[in-house]
């Protein structure tokens, strides 16, 4: 029988009801009396000077309260950056100016120059169209190779060369370029890691509100971690006391990434309900998130991959071009950086890895975390090289995969970071297994009878999660902690609240958190919710991405329940007149060792509020403990994927006919959350792989500015369930966290883009189609272009 | 969306008199037309809604002529077109449930967005477009992208299509968009063959004659095999597949829909 009840049980997702009932209460949902609305008139050109700004005839239309413009926050902090990257040469990270509202120039489509508040929405636009502006248009730069060049157009006007950073990592230079001389083969390929837009269901949304009673700021706003916005808004951009700002992230329709980042809009929200007294609240249409939420990947890289004539590997080295846009979004530097360089060993035993990463301006909107944040990247480029080097050696691509893998644990990396464990070979068996790899050439036949080219895609990836002992990402350049917070605060009945620093927007912690402590104190899940996302409520939490909350926040959630858990039962040792090393707590009952004495937990957490019969000379009432974790080490979820795909070779379509991951997450607390994350991940990797492309013209016009371009991956993108397997079977606990949790949200937008072009290229080749790689997204015309080559 | 007063006649010769009005604008499904005001790309001092003919609706079949009002939704051709199965089925491709009850015939025929199914069915069936003044032959009616033989204030009423012998229409989605990237609708009746192409040209739906000459004589995919693609030089070119790319899908997509036609 599989658990109902605690760790491991698939519990249905409690929030489920309410979000699908329509009782959600998202940040839109949230109207305050008296509200004004603000629109941002956003630049449509790549690059100019602002020359003027004439808001009079907009400032006397109809409903309008205020304009504001670049003036209006000369002299207040701009949007900060969290990382600071030192390159190669110990210099730190060029960090250029990035305002609240565009003061001088405009530097990408999209960048706000004036924000009109007003009564309504309709009059806010209608002033918008009315504000006459000067605009000197200057030449964008688009592609980083050339942004980079001497005598570009310069992004902004103190950085020359558009350079952010040139960084360098790993094993030192003489030991890579010794394994290249030494090496019986190189593999060289040169990819592009498309640009991606996160498209969360629910585009982001601010409220700002003031109260003048007590000169308290509220922002209600669509964000992964309120805690982050409250201290970079407060101290960075506004001057705000941490204890006159609160900030409330209510439910949130999906992150992926984007919402971690403080933005321009929520600053503006909070600002101006300052100034005007009134709130004042921003929705963000379908258009505007396109081009001002921040977008992801976006890198071009070379690798190379030195083998010794018994094809283990021996080097690796990659020069990556990241680009950053037009400005540095909040931990923009470190993404292709930390998140990516420290994942470049991939499960390889490869003693020499090196990684250079220049990271680039361009006239775009920033760059930042996506699913994945730096992994995806790295997984890519290393797994398509693997593919490519089998091919030339003419080995099994499995083969050569395992021949490699690191096997023995822990196992420190050449770039950096300890592996703690894994098992890869089992990973490997058992896609193996779900796959019917054996069967395969049978299944080949079969779609070549209809005219169909069929190939088959494998690869591995690792990933780092559970960001991470704070004393080491400080060493890195991080400007914040990386623990995470959790109180538990038990009522005199015994039902519990735990008040946690993560935050949900689709993860499932509602139904997640609940049946770890139920699990330890033996009480049903009923009793058990749990209160995130309101800086008035919770403990300072770091929030959400990365994959850690579990791994941290629920680490620091176990360790709150321990302390509980402890008072509790000095509390019943009182109550049953016993020692309190004789006390057990089992089934929510606590009993004295060897006796049929006990107290209900009941009982114990009535007697800490009524504390009537209660040992107050030793201990103080009440029950409600707090923690704060800061791990150890980060978390290392491994896998092995493979998918088979089917290319049609009049038209270059692509349907992927099988998709399997099996993955090792260590403990795995509901099953079925797990999957459906995976599920989702998959689909997101699937998407970037065949279908999504954030493209921008030479002009630095965003040529996907809407759905009728920018391709989102639908329910007939990917096989059908019975084809679409996840496993998470093979388990090897994380070391140092107490639940042994590793963390799932990401692994398939990691694993899965590598999978699919490996699998395309594959069916390509057995088709007599002399192709090593198309970049992605795969789409038909591209297949179809590289047949034609 | 700009502010626009709103019409709602009930009769042809109501909204042909409510369009007289200086910068007034038909509304049907709205499929196209909402989006556009919501993005304010449009500023009509009157939207006239037909939805409100009933002159305009329904699905009626006789002596091998398939009526449709102009009013008519992609859902309603899709379930009760089944005397021209090939026009139903395209019908019932079109976009999602959500614009299938909205979008009109009449709508997607009078703005002949280049990427359109319908255009390539009326062209593809040699179809009359009835307006409230003249009856217009396919061939005469589309004149290029977004272009038609409407005059000002001139609304369709309806489109007649003759009931070929043989028919069917392949489409090749956009992946983010779903329209036809390329679609083919071929067509074999009492007025020939026929084979027009939605989505690849730059000058909107098309008749290719090559293939049409080819499959006159013989209406089999391997009639269209041995043809050369047509040209890629005035073919649509985007970031979803370049004018070659399209070229090609004519002529891979004209095979499969005779194929298919042809059962």
């Amino acid at each position: 029988m599989p658990k109902d009840h605690g760790i491991g049980a698939s519990q249905k997702r409690r929030e489920d009801v309410r979000f699908l009932t329509g009782a959600g209460n998202y940040t839109d949902d949230i109207n305050v009396y008296n509200q004004a609305y603000v629109y941002f008139l956003r630049s449509d050109v790549a690059h100019a000077k602002i020359k003027a700004v004439d808001t009079q005839a907009a400032a006397a239309m109809p409903g309008v309260v205020r304009i504001f413009t670049g003036k209006d926050f000369e002299g207040i902090g701009g949007l900060p950056c969290g990382w600071q990257v030192t390159d190669k040469n110990g210099e730190v990270m060029k960090e250029p100016p990035h305002p609240v509202l565009a003061q001088g120039k405009v530097r990408h489509v999209g960048d706000p120059i004036a924000a009109v508040v007003a009564d309504s929405l309709e009059e806010a636009r209608n002033a918008a169209e009315a504000i006459e502006l000067d605009l000197e248009e200057l030449p964008p730069v688009v592609d980083m190779k050339a942004a980079l060049q001497p005598g570009a157009t310069k992004v902004h006007d103190d950085i020359a060369d558009n350079l952010c950073y040139d960084w360098q990592f790993g094993s030192e230079t003489g030991d890579v370029d010794a394994a290249f001389a030494g090496a019986a083969h190189v593999t060289t390929l040169e990819l592009v890691n498309n640009r991606l837009v996160a498209n969360p269901m629910e585009p982001r949304v601010a409220v700002g509100e003031y109260s003048r009673a007590d000169d308290m700021s509220t922002l209600y706003t669509t964000s992964q971690n309120p805690h982050v916005i409250r201290l970079l808004m407060g101290a960075f951009v506004l001057g705000i006391p941490e204890h006159k700002l609160r900030v409330v992230a209510p439910d949130v329709g999906g992150g992926f990434g984007t919402k971690i980042f403080h933005y321009a809009e929520e600053a503006f929200c909070t600002f101006a309900a300052r100034q005007l007294n009134r709130p004042v609240k921003w929705t963000s249409s379908r258009t505007e998130a396109f081009m001002s939420d921040a977008h992801g990947r976006d890198h071009v890289t070379k690798i190379e991959l030195a083998l010794d004539a018994d094809n283990n590997f021996v080097g690796l080295r990659t020069d990556t071009y990241a680009n950053m846009g037009a400005y540095l979004s909040t931990f923009a530097s470190s993404v292709p950086t930390w998140l990516h360089g420290t994942l470049m060993a991939g499960n390889y035993r490869t003693p020499a890895v090196q990684v250079n990463v220049k990271a680039v301006f361009t006239n775009t909107v920033p760059v930042d975390a996506y699913r994945g944040a730096g992994r995806p990247e790295a997984t890519y480029q290393l797994e398509r090289i693997i593919d490519k080097a089998a091919r030339e050696l003419n080995v099994d691509p499995i083969k050569l995969r395992r021949q490699n893998f690191i096997t023995s644990f822990p196992y420190a990396t050449p770039v950096a970071v300890e592996y703690d464990t894994g098992d890869y070979v089992a990973t490997m068996d058992k896609m193996e297994e779900l796959m019917d790899i054996p069967g395969f050439a049978a299944r080949r036949a079969e779609s070549e009878a209809k005219g169909k080219l069929r190939g088959l895609g494998v690869n591995c990836f690792i990933e780092a999660c559970g960001i991470a002992p704070s004393n080491l990402v400080g060493q890195l350049g991080a400007r914040a902690g990386l623990y995470d917070a959790a109180t538990v605060r038990v009522n005199a009945t015994g039902s519990i609240s735990v008040l946690v620093g993560a935050h949900s927007h689709g993860q499932g912690h509602e139904t997640v958190f609940p049946q770890v402590v139920a699990e330890m104190l033996g009480i049903d899940e009923s009793m058990i919710d749990i209160v995130h996302g309101d800086t008035s409520k919770i403990p300072f939490g770091m929030g959400t991405y990365g994959s850690r909350s579990l791994a941290v926040c629920g680490s620091a959630m176990v360790r709150a329940t321990e302390k509980i858990i402890n008072k509790a039962k000095k509390i019943a040792a009182h109550l049953l007149e016993a020692s309190e090393a004789d006390i057990e707590l089992k089934d929510g009952q606590f009993s004295v060792a060897g006796t049929d004495k006990s107290v209900a937990w009941g009982d114990v957490t009535l007697a800490a509020y009524v504390p009537h019969n209660y040992p107050l000379e030793d201990i103080e009432p009440g029950l409600e403990e707090t923690a704060f974790y800061d791990p150890a080490n980060f978390t290392y979820p491994a896998g092995a994927y493979a998918c088979e795909v089917e290319v049609d070779p009049e038209t270059g379509a692509v349907t992927i006919e099988k998709f399997v991951s099996a993955d090792d997450f260590g403990n795995v607390i509901n099953p079925m959350i797990v999957e459906g994350q995976v599920h989702g991940g998959i689909a997101q990797g699937i998407g970037q792989a065949l279908l999504e492309n954030c493209a921008y013209d030479e002009n630095g016009q965003l040529l996907s500015a809407s759905y009728m371009d920018y391709a989102m991956p639908r329910a007939d993108n990917l096989p059908h369930l019975a084809n679409y397997i996840v496993d998470h079977s093979c388990q090897t606990p994380c070391t140092h966290n107490p639940l042994g949790v590793k963390g799932c949200g990401e692994a398939g937008a990691i694993g899965s883009p590598p999978t699919v072009v490996n699998a395309v290229i594959d069916a390509l080749r057995s088709g007599g189609h002399n192709v090593e790689h198309i970049d992605m997204p795969v789409s038909p015309s591209r297949v179809w272009a590289a047949m034609q080559s | 969306m700009y502010s626009f007063d709103f019409a709602r006649p009930t009769s042809v010769a109501d909204a042909v008199a409510a369009l007289g009005q200086e910068d007034a604008q038909a509304l049907s499904g709205g499929q196209t037309l909402i989006p556009t005001l919501k993005q304010r790309l449009a500023s009509p001092s009157v939207l006239v809604s037909l939805s409100a003919i009933a002159d305009l609706k329904g699905v009626s079949a006789e002596g091998g002529t398939l009526s449709i009002g102009a009013g008519t939704t992609h859902a309603t051709v899709a379930a009760e077109a089944g005397a021209y199965p090939a026009l139903a089925e395209l019908a019932g491709q079109i976009g999602d449930p959500a614009v299938r009850n909205r979008g009109t015939i009449g709508g997607s025929i009078a703005n002949n967005d280049p990427s359109a199914c319908y255009p390539a069915a009326a062209l593809g069936s040699g179809a009359t477009i009835v307006t409230n003044s003249r009856e217009i032959a396919a061939d005469d009616y589309f004149q290029g992208m977004f272009t038609t033989a409407l005059e000002e204030g001139e609304i369709i009423t309806a489109v007649r299509f003759p009931i070929p012998e043989k028919a069917a229409y392949i489409k090749f989605q956009q992946p983010a968009s779903r329209f036809a990237l390329v679609g083919v609708y071929v067509s074999k009746g009492a007025g020939g063959v026929r084979v027009a192409v939605t989505g690849a040209s730059n000058d909107g739906v098309f008749r290719w004659s090559e293939a049409e000459a080819a499959l006159a004589g013989d209406f089999s995919a391997g009639a269209v095999e041995g043809l050369a693609a047509p040209s890629g030089a005035d073919m649509i070119s985007d970031l979803h597949g370049s004018g070659d790319y399209r070229a090609h899908l004519v002529k891979v997509l004209t095979k499969r829909a005779v194929a298919k036609a042809n059962g």
